[in-house]
């Protein structure tokens, strides 16, 4: 078993209806060591209702030299707010 | 004494008394991980202790729960021995945290059904703590029990060695009879099957053989202990005595 | 080019993360102070463990050990930074043990008395927040994103040692002494925490320009030093320092001249606990790893 592999990655919901946020990682050599340890580790004040562990080996990421291309793209296309529409005053509930 | 005091400080002294050897812990674990998962336990056990000698307290009328804690002398802790037995290796530890979580998981399931109101909410708050400790501990009699020959072999002989301790969580006595019969305890021995039966589903898991009974050790009910007491308590009294006038 | 680029993100206040170019000068430097922080939060469990067996009430006991596993979190979350520049825990220990990596020398001082559990609390976690609240702003994001989280932390710390310290000042002639005793051994330790003078200190040019560090030594224990005067009049403890007066021109205390012997002969080694410490850790170490071994085999056979 290698080090690498020892590692998870901890994401926290720390309300029901909220989206899981990364926290930190943590060492462990099976699941549930990794999801007790995590408890331990990153709910000790109250932070969390649900708790995620992914081995960081399983984590896919896009890459930093990519980001122009990934996400710029999304950056011109202003449509896709609402800010960018100029309604009449007056206009109610829209 | 009061059999209710008494009764209360039995649960109080089993929880201070393994906190305190939990603790020893900080620093000392085998990865940072289980250094605070240890913590975690003890601070849980001292939570209970705190809760139940608070309670004891109020019984008493006339000392604190630190007085109880920190003034009373050997003969006057009811901590099953099994508690103040040194901590050894991991695995040592494990053994007797597995044992105790297995029986407080029944215990203060049956008391948080008890009569009196105060036992009843503590255990119910203290049940869910301790069914944490019976999964975490129960994890690691199975890791280390199915591990390697050299883990397999340390946790069989802890095993062996603190078997012998066993014997005193189904023991009854006029105490515990008169809390019984007022639907405010229960009788230990009725707790005896359901603890054999999470024991040796986990040692089969842990690829452990289960000890024959032998001898069993008794008298905690009594403050009769082990040598061990003395010094745990020398060491966690100490500031309290060095200093009878002040304040802390 | 990439360089250029890299420092011109750090001018604009981004954050550099972990799979971003940087200088290999950087990397090395971070996981250096990284490092360096995840061990003194660890071996820093040691001085505050020894005290939680006696601690003198059950409420003291709680907050003690709750406060030192908090420490070994810390650790934890900074050993979890510095993997992310490429380093495996196990490497990183490995140099504490060799003596290749370093700890805050205020943890070779040993605690001889519960008031110096009040003493390190107040004073090395004060000294320890006034540098941790700076470096929320460090430019490698994890390690500012696990200091945001430490820093949230760590004002129960300074809290509980202050109450210790002012509850003992006001109680018996004993106690009072001790409180006295403690402030009289850790008060220049803690002032050394913040490292050599400016003008002495080798690497805060790069640190400064590449904002892993966001002020100087000096502005720290300054800062550190305003803070806590006042603190220890209010609880009517005297600072063993018979230079330290307010200066009304520079607006801020003016303070005796530290001991460069003593500092630089702990750094190096020389120090009352330096060999404890370090003994402790590598036997805890080593007593933990047929427990490791076991969770391991488990896990390889169990295919989880």
């Amino acid at each position: 078993m290698t080090e690498e592999s020892l590692v998870w990655e901890v994401f926290i919901q720390s309300k029901n209806g909220l989206a899981h946020k990364h926290v930190g990682n943590l060492h462990a050599t099976d699941k549930e060591m990794a999801l007790q340890n995590a408890r331990d580790l990153y709910t000790r004040r109250n932070e969390g209702s649900c708790i995620w562990v992914v081995k960081s080996k399983d984590i896919v990421s896009s890459e930093s030299e990519d980001v122009e291309a990934f996400f710029d793209p999304s950056n011109d296309k202003m449509y896709r707010h609402p800010t960018f529409y100029k309604m009449p005053d007056g206009a109610k509930h829209i | 004494m009061n059999s209710l005091l008494k009764y209360v400080l039995r649960i109080s002294d089993t929880s201070l008394i393994t906190g305190q050897r939990i603790s020893e812990w900080c620093s000392k674990g085998p990865t940072l991980e289980e250094d605070i998962a240890l913590s975690n336990i003890a601070l849980d056990l001292f939570g209970q202790a705190n809760g139940f000698l608070e309670y004891a307290s109020k019984i008493d009328k006339n000392k604190t729960a630190d007085d109880l804690a920190f003034k009373r002398n050997e003969r006057e802790f009811f901590n099953f021995k099994l508690a103040e037995q040194p901590n050894g290796h991991f695995g040592n530890t494990i053994v007797k945290l597995f044992m105790l979580s297995a029986y407080n998981s029944i215990f203060y399931n049956e008391l948080s059904k008890s009569n009196d109101e105060t036992i009843a909410a503590l255990s119910a708050k203290s049940l869910k703590e301790v069914k944490y400790h019976l999964k975490y501990s129960k994890s690691w009699m199975i890791r280390l029990g199915d591990g390697t020959n050299e883990s397999n072999f340390k946790v069989q002989e802890s095993l062996n060695s603190l078997w012998q301790f066993t014997g005193e969580f189904f023991e009854s006595d006029e105490v515990e009879n008169e809390m019984n019969s007022n639907g405010i305890g229960i009788i230990n021995a009725s707790m005896k099957e359901r603890w054999n039966i999470i024991i040796n589903n986990t040692l089969q898991d842990s690829k452990l053989i289960r000890p024959i009974d032998g001898y069993m050790q008794t008298g905690s009910k009594k403050g009769i202990h082990t040598e061990h007491l003395g010094h745990l308590l020398s060491e966690m009294q100490y500031l309290q005595r060095a200093y009878p006038d002040a304040k802390w | 080019m990439n360089e250029t680029k890299f420092q011109l993100k750090i001018d604009e206040e981004k954050k550099i993360e972990p799979k971003d170019w940087m200088p290999d000068a950087y990397r090395k430097h971070l996981i250096r102070q990284i490092s360096q922080h995840a061990h003194s939060e660890i071996i820093g469990m040691q001085p505050e463990g020894n005290w939680i067996s006696r601690a003198p009430s059950l409420r003291a006991k709680m907050i003690l050990l709750a406060k030192v596993q908090d420490e070994a979190g810390h650790g934890l979350y900074l050993y979890s930074a510095c993997e992310t520049l490429g380093v495996s825990r196990q490497e990183l220990i490995q140099q504490l043990h060799e003596g290749k990596a370093k700890y805050s020398s205020i943890f070779n001082y040993p605690t001889l008395s519960w008031a110096d559990m009040g003493a390190i609390g107040w004073l090395v976690d004060g000294a320890a927040i006034v540098n941790q609240v700076s470096l929320q702003r460090t430019s490698y994001g994890p390690y500012s994103r696990g200091m945001i989280k430490i820093c949230k932390e760590e004002s129960f710390h300074q809290r509980q040692g202050y109450e210790i310290m002012a509850e003992l000042a006001k109680g018996t002639p004993e106690q009072k002494e001790m409180a006295q005793d403690a402030l009289n051994r850790f008060w220049w330790p803690s002032i050394m925490m913040f490292g050599p003078n400016d003008g002495d200190s080798p690497r805060s040019g790069n640190a400064m320009k590449w904002k892993i560090k966001r002020q100087t030594n000096d502005e720290l224990r300054q800062n550190f030093i305003d803070k806590t005067v006042q603190q220890a009049e209010v609880i009517g403890l005297t600072i063993p320092d018979p230079d330290l007066k307010w200066n009304e021109e520079r607006g801020h205390y003016d303070f005796g001249e530290m001991n460069w012997d003593e500092f630089w002969s702990v750094v190096n080694g020389n120090g009352p606990c330096n060999k404890q410490r370090l003994d402790h850790h590598i036997k805890a170490h080593k007593d933990g790893k047929w427990v490791r071994d076991a969770a391991k085999a488990y896990s390889e056979k169990h295919l989880n």
